[in-house]
């Protein structure tokens, strides 16, 4: 059974309340009987179609509300029942015989069942569509609080503190031996802050400006590691302004060090390399670090694979079925990024 | 035999950044300038050689390291620290270095470790050099019955081991093996072993051996990885390598040189206790 709101439960009461003394006022303004007789039969009847209803969708439905025709059949059964039951509980209480005014006033009675009818469906689907709408607006902060959740992730995975601290900390030593290098790293260190923080609100750059950012990343990485990084970045000049989902390969360059790299004592070298296969861009990532087989539980248990799923998940948006990401192992050696996308469908 | 040579106190650093390496040394020769730093190394597996064949006074281990972390450089020469040949010294003092680690800088407070996080303060450094200063002077004082003095620190390591108590994974009743001299992940077959029919666990290079009274099977799962699957009730971490199954160990041993072993029940094999878990032993 979905919750009870008892502050909802008081408001559909008071408006149903309110309705059936307006219905009395109308009846007998119209010439039908007095008004202490129509407001008793009117309440009677009225009140005990809203508490069907309201009871009845709380206890056949799960979610409270249910879709029209479910909705309807509900009214529709309250109707009846509550008509015919506040007519008689009303009829008992006056001591009349049962069913006395349908008998006496067919036309007037019948008039009343149905503009009961017409009151419960209206009623309900006033109610109806309002907690349906709140529900919807609901789920959709929920959904605005996931995605603003996943953009946090995907930064706190991009400016992760241990890199950065690590960073400073490196920047701080080379300040007292070769500030010139200590300059160069700066720049390198502003460029890809920049890159990184802005990079969620740009939807494409070219190529050539994703392989600058990768080379500020990896001199920074490059500084820290000292000859245990190596690197090449291989990009051909007929490919540098195909635009690409800004800092798409950080992630597979991030675990290349991480997962490929930094477990092994005497490093290893990371290749990024673009090429053209007929209409596909080919991106790779590629290191000779420990390898994929060793790689994998680690892979898997950082953050559920974050990296790659994030990777996997923006291919998908700008590209659609179309861009792929895979990873390979060649040798015992290699452990491979690769991402394939149409060229011509580049956003 | 006096912890302080004439030629005073000595340090070892274990950094895989050369430049923070550099630094740390920069800034100790000013804070600290007797020390002698012997040597500087970049992995976890070269900082226990290291440490064992130049037996310096301080040591200061990175925690993330290629090789093996800080952490388990520390454990692995608690376990191999030589107290009882002619001349051996006490085991050194351990000061960790971290960048930003909140889980490792809560655990190095709750278990009063030293640490130092990177960048390296001055003020800082100042502080962990006299705390080292004033224990280096007690220990010397006192040095008589290394193996026991080991002890607060040996607490302190496993305190720092132990899988955080957070979140349980849930507990293992089968583990998918695969037989030995098959290709491990990539071919043969894989045998559903029951939990309940392990002797004990034994990591051998990459892979862990898991032994059945009647079998032996390999897995990959890293031992750590997969003593929090386990019940540490029932199977007791007795070496880094090494979980046993509490019921069946039979005699524990002390050999001349004070080192512990067991023997199990139903099966023929002697496995080393490590003196990081010695204190399991300990007659009730």
């Amino acid at each position: 059974m979905p919750p009870i709101q008892p502050a909802a439960i008081a408001r559909h009461a008071l408006v149903a309340a309110l309705f059936n003394t307006v219905l009395a006022v109308a009846i007998t303004l119209s010439g039908h009987q007095g008004f202490a007789v129509n407001l008793l039969y009117s309440q009677l009847i009225g009140l005990t179609i809203w508490a069907l209803i309201d009871a009845g969708r709380l206890l056949v439905f799960a979610q409270g509300w249910s879709t029209a025709p479910a909705m309807a059949g509900l009214v529709l059964v309250a109707v009846l029942v509550g008509y015919f039951g506040g007519s008689a509980a009303g009829d008992l209480l006056l001591g009349y015989p049962p069913l006395h005014g349908l008998n006496r006033f067919p036309k007037a009675m019948t008039g009343f069942l149905l503009m009961s009818l017409a009151a419960g469906a209206v009623g309900t689907y006033y109610f109806t569509s309002r907690a349906l709408l709140a529900s919807a607006r609901l789920a959709h902060e929920e959904a605005l609080r996931q995605a603003s959740e996943a953009r946090l992730k995907l930064l706190e995975s991009q400016l992760e503190p241990h890199m950065l601290f690590n960073t400073l900390a490196n920047l701080r030593a080379l300040i007292g031996i070769d500030p010139t290098r200590a300059q160069v790293m700066v720049d390198h260190l502003n460029r890809y802050l920049r890159a990184t923080l802005g990079g969620a609100r740009a939807r494409t750059h070219p190529l050539a400006a994703e392989f600058a950012r990768l080379e500020d990343y990896l001199e920074l990485m490059a500084i820290r590691m000292g000859p245990r990084l190596r690197f090449t970045l291989d990009l051909p000049t007929a490919l540098r302004e195909v635009p690409v989902p800004p800092l798409l390969l950080q992630p597979l360059v991030e675990n290349a060090i991480r997962h490929g790299l930094e477990p092994c004592i005497e490093g290893g070298h990371i290749t990024v390399r673009a090429r053209r296969e007929a209409d596909t861009l080919v991106l790779e990532v590629a290191d000779t670090g420990q390898g994929l087989e060793a790689a994998a539980p680690a892979l898997r248990a950082a953050s559920g694979g974050f990296g790659l799923t994030q990777v996997r998940e923006r291919l998908a948006t700008a590209f659609g079925p179309e861009g792929t990401l895979e990873l390979r192992a060649d040798n015992e050696q290699f452990t491979m990024g690769i991402k394939r996308f149409p060229l011509k469908s580049c956003p | 035999m006096p912890l302080i040579t004439p030629s005073g106190p000595t340090a070892l650093i274990a950094e895989d950044e050369p430049l923070l390496a550099a630094a740390l040394q920069a800034e100790l020769a000013r804070a600290w300038p007797e020390l002698r730093v012997l040597a500087t190394v970049g992995d976890g597996t070269s900082a226990v050689h290291q440490a064992l064949a130049l037996q310096p006074d301080v040591l200061f281990f990175d925690i993330r390291m290629p090789g093996q972390t800080g952490l388990d450089a520390a454990a692995e020469l608690a376990e191999r620290w030589d107290t009882t040949a002619a001349g051996a010294r006490p085991f050194p003092a351990l000061v960790f270095v971290t960048a930003y680690d909140d889980y490792a800088v809560q655990a190095f407070e709750a278990q009063a470790v030293d640490y130092l996080l990177k960048p390296v303060q001055a003020v800082r450094l100042q502080k962990t050099v006299e705390k080292l200063r004033k224990a280096s002077v007690k220990r010397s004082s006192n040095a008589i019955d290394s193996e026991a003095a080991m002890e607060p620190m040996l607490a302190r390591l496993r305190g720092l081991l132990a899988p955080p108590a957070s979140a349980p994974a849930p507990r293992l009743t089968v583990i998918p093996a695969s037989l030995p001299g098959t290709s491990g992940a990539s071919g043969a077959s894989i045998r559903m072993v029951p939990v309940d029919e392990v002797l004990f666990f034994e990591a051998a290079d990459k892979y862990l051996r898991v032994l059945t009274a009647h079998a032996e099977y390999l897995i990959r799962t890293p031992l750590k990885e997969l003593a929090t699957q386990l019940d540490p009730q029932v199977f007791w971490q007795i070496h880094r390598s090494t979980l046993v199954r509490a019921s069946l160990i039979d005699t524990v041993t002390r050999d001349e040189a004070g080192k512990l072993s067991l023997t199990l029940r139903g099966h023929p094999v002697r496995l080393p206790v490590s003196r990081l878990y010695a204190h399991l032993f300990r007659a009730m």
